[in-house]
């Protein structure tokens, strides 16, 4: 990705929106970079660990998105534009921080990108993260394509600095990971030497100074009003005699442009690029003299309600569909197929190719699942194994290891949020008799495993604390963290210990194990078991994919004279390698990574390294 | 032109980003606009991985309705099944047979089907435009299996519906694959092409 230093203007190259992103804050002059990794916001961090360093700019893994705001907020405040980017579960981390920022403000731009994930492809909900935008009176840009996710980037800036507060910058799923043709600016040089110039009016967010600030906010997003009416990024594509106007914006826009062109449909559309504060006066131009207005964006009628109200004013007998009508959803993003459907209502419309029928064939789910060798499977084992047929209360937390939820292991089952298992293993165990386990990831522990330990030891809660420490944030793309001993921008770092994190809060019974020695890790977790009050173990094993990076083992077999078809493998351990055909159990070679953990499972050694001929 | 939608599926680890980067250079190489849509994060565990290209003069969105496709490229037999309705009659079906069989197979929850008694003459029934192809065996001849996503763009490739050539297809993938490697993927790409314009 070398490639996005390069300055050659007017160069086109296919990027990914998330790339594109980056681009579009090198093009800025970006000083200071920081954020939490989170899908689909996880490849803006990925790129600038490989080019941060050459393009001169501080980039760094927070250990949670409201550390990345906060140490982006103080880097603008010093004169130095910075960006934080997270998902959009991630602003809900970071909205304590968020909300008062924006009454002091900053200096130098501030770009926050908040990354949406309508349909849930990789997040735990779909909240539609426009509407932090109202609560903190924050200026907000929603670009429909990697193109103008980079240009917004880079005007994001400026207006920031303009208006002395933060923009967001909106983006779902299929802008982030949406490849386009992307045109090139100039790069500018970037951000240093800030100097942080002392105003406690302005940054010190006490009662007498906020009283003040939230005024200059106000009065702030007043010249915002003004400036959004201008923006470049907001534009009419008016038909004549157009049966249908249609307001959209962020990647919903993308479809009923592509719908109207491809059937080339009397549609006028006002495509919206700043969307707060809203274009009022463009809007009110827009619908003036239509019939009926259609509002296409995906999730919740941010926009329909606004226009709805502005409509009774200024064209009361104008039909406006949308969500209220039932033409959308709130639910899942759109697709041209979605806005095909809306439109067959309201228009001469019909959809030409009919999709081919094929024999229903009851096909098998193929979910995502643990890779082979994850040395979170051996944990889990081991923990149902310490269990020995006793019900446990499984309270999870978001990384790959939440996929015990999966047959056979079934070991989540309770899940809100990062460092939820925490909080709700001590509610667990204040409330009922069950053996309860919390269980989180190493990154995750970090990000806010950490608090929740120390209000549970205070608390004197009782539950087994398994911190499943596999050296890497994992499921985004293996980023570095507090414990790794390595920074973003790819520097020794000292390592932090959650071993002695642990021991320091006070707990008492803290045992780090390696999870591949099966027989070793259910004592821990049998001993845990016995201990009042909270146990800390640690799985510490290096995530599979990293370690196969390094090393090749050669693949298992099953050997088929010894197996005794028990299948305690398959139906109890349940390694994505070992495949069952009927009765017969084996191994296949492609996806085995020769970890030799389900030869520990199996009660008979037939599952060996080399199979005698 | 009119524009081609491409539609990929298949199982996390396939390659099939790499494969929708090579189309979409090859396109963009040749002045043309492309619209991609990835996935990454949680599915790409061994799930279903779903990937369009949309390549044309202007192309304003990336994905695709139902029967739209102008091709399905599958890199596993039952998920080229899975995604059979984004194809209409006059898509062309170019679908790798060898088999993945997901895990909830082996744990009982659910039947893998047989590829060669009911997937494909299924699949026959319903399409006349339908290629399949031993991707696996044809990228263990080149030198390995890994190179079994080239070998499916070759395939991809000799139905002629893409607005690149054979040639545009090669500069591409020598550009997208690591220098040593790429005359066994120049080779497994050859093997696809071949195998399917038998098949034509």
């Amino acid at each position: 990705m070398k490639e996005l230093l390069d300055d050659e203007p007017g160069k086109e190259i296919l990027l990914l929106g998330n790339e594109a992103i980056v681009r579009g804050a090198l093009e800025a002059g970006i000083g200071h970079g920081s954020t939490y990794p989170g899908t689909p916001s996880s490849e803006i961090g990925n790129t600038l660990e490989k080019i941060a360093k050459d393009y001169g700019m501080y980039f760094e893994y927070s250990a949670n998105e409201k550390v990345a705001m906060e140490t982006a907020a103080a880097a603008a405040a010093s004169g130095v534009r910075a960006m934080a980017w997270m998902k959009h579960v991630g602003v809900n981390v970071a909205s304590d921080a968020l909300m008062t920022l924006m009454y002091s403000g900053v200096k130098a731009g501030m770009v926050i990108v908040a990354a949406g994930d309508p349909s849930m492809h990789s997040s735990q909900n779909e909240q539609d993260t426009r509407f932090y935008s109202l609560l903190g009176n924050i200026p907000m840009l929603e670009p429909t394509t990697p193109h103008e996710a980079k240009e917004m980037v880079k005007y994001g800036f400026d207006l920031s600095e303009k208006l002395e507060l933060p923009v967001l910058i909106r983006t779902t799923t299929r802008v982030n990971h949406a490849r386009g043709v992307v045109t090139f600016g100039e790069i500018k040089e970037p951000d240093g030497d800030g100097y942080f110039e002392k105003d406690p009016a302005r940054f010190v967010a006490v009662p007498q100074n906020s009283v003040k600030n939230h005024p200059r906010l106000l009065k702030q997003m007043d010249i915002a009003e003004k400036i959004t009416e201008e923006s470049e990024f907001t534009y009419p594509q008016e038909v004549e005699n157009a049966e249908l106007h249609v307001i959209s914006s962020g990647a919903g826009f993308n479809y009923i442009k592509e719908v109207k062109e491809e059937d080339d449909l009397p549609i006028s559309i006002l495509k919206l690029g700043m969307t707060n504060p809203l274009p009022v006066e463009k809007i009110r131009d827009f619908i003036e003299e239509a019939e009926r207005l259609l509002v296409v964006e995906e999730l919740e009628p941010f926009l329909e309600e606004k226009v709805t109200a502005l409509a009774k004013d200024v064209n009361p007998d104008l039909e406006i569909y949308g969500k209220n009508s039932g033409h959308f959803s709130r639910l899942y993003e759109y697709d041209p197929d979605r806005i095909k459907e809306a439109l067959s209502d309201l228009m001469d419309f019909e959809k030409e190719e009919e999709p081919l029928q094929a024999e229903d064939y009851a096909l098998p789910a193929r979910p995502p699942s643990l890779c082979p060798g994850c040395p979170h499977r051996a944990t889990y084992y081991a923990v149902k194994k310490a269990l020995g047929g006793e019900e446990g209360v499984f309270s999870s937390d978001i990384g790959c290891y939440t996929l015990g939820v999966q047959d056979p292991l079934n070991t989540t089952d309770y899940l809100l949020c990062m460092g939820s298992s925490v909080g709700a293993a001590g509610g667990f165990s204040k409330n009922t008799d069950q053996q309860v386990f919390a269980f989180l990831g190493d990154s995750t522990f970090f990000h806010s495993g950490l608090p929740a330990l120390v209000s549970g030891f205070y608390n004197q809660h009782d539950f087994v604390y398994v911190i499943m420490d596999n050296r890497t944030t994992a499921m985004t793309g293996h980023q570095p963290h507090p414990g790794t001993g390595k920074t973003g921008m790819g520097d020794p770092a000292p390592m932090a210990s959650i071993e002695d994190l642990a021991k320091g809060a006070g707990i008492e019974f803290v045992e780090t194990v390696d999870p591949y020695d099966i027989e070793k890790t259910i004592d821990v977790f049998e001993r845990a078991m016995e201990h009042d009050g909270i146990s800390v173990v640690v799985p510490k094993h290096p995530c599979a994919l990293i370690e196969q990076r390094e090393e090749a083992w050669a693949p298992y077999q099953v050997d088929l004279e010894e197996c005794k078809q028990c299948h305690i493998c398959t139906n109890q351990f349940g390694c994505i390698a070992l495949v069952r055909e009927g009765d017969k159990v084996t191994i296949n070679e492609t996806l085995c990574i020769g970890c030799g953990q389900c030869a520990q499972v199996c009660p008979f050694d037939a599952i060996k390294q080399e199979v005698e001929e | 032109m009119k524009r081609v939608n491409l539609e990929i599926v298949g199982v996390g680890g396939q390659g099939i980003l790499t494969s929708s980067q090579v189309i979409g250079d090859a396109a963009l190489n040749q002045g043309l606009d492309v619209y991609m849509s990835e996935v990454h994060g949680m599915a790409q565990r061994g799930g279903v991985v779903v990937t369009t290209v949309k390549i044309g003069e202007e192309v304003y969105s990336p994905l695709i309705g139902k029967g739209e496709a102008d091709i399905v490229l599958g890199f596993e037999p039952v998920e080229t099944y899975r995604a059979i309705e984004q194809a209409s009659e006059k898509t062309w079906v170019v679908t790798n047979t060898v088999p993945i069989v997901p895990f909830t197979v082996s744990v009982g929850d659910g039947v893998y089907p047989d590829i060669e008694n009911e997937i494909i003459p299924s699949l026959k029934k319903a399409t006349d435009r339908l290629i399949t192809l031993d991707a696996e065996t044809l990228a263990k001849e080149a030198g390995a299996a890994i190179t079994q996503n080239i070998v499916m763009i070759g395939a991809l490739t000799a139905t002629d519906v893409l607005p690149m050539s054979k040639t545009d297809m090669e500069e591409s993938i020598e550009n997208n694959v690591p220098q040593k490697f790429v005359d066994m993927n120049i080779d497994a790409f050859e093997k696809g092409y071949q195998r399917a314009k038998e098949l034509m």
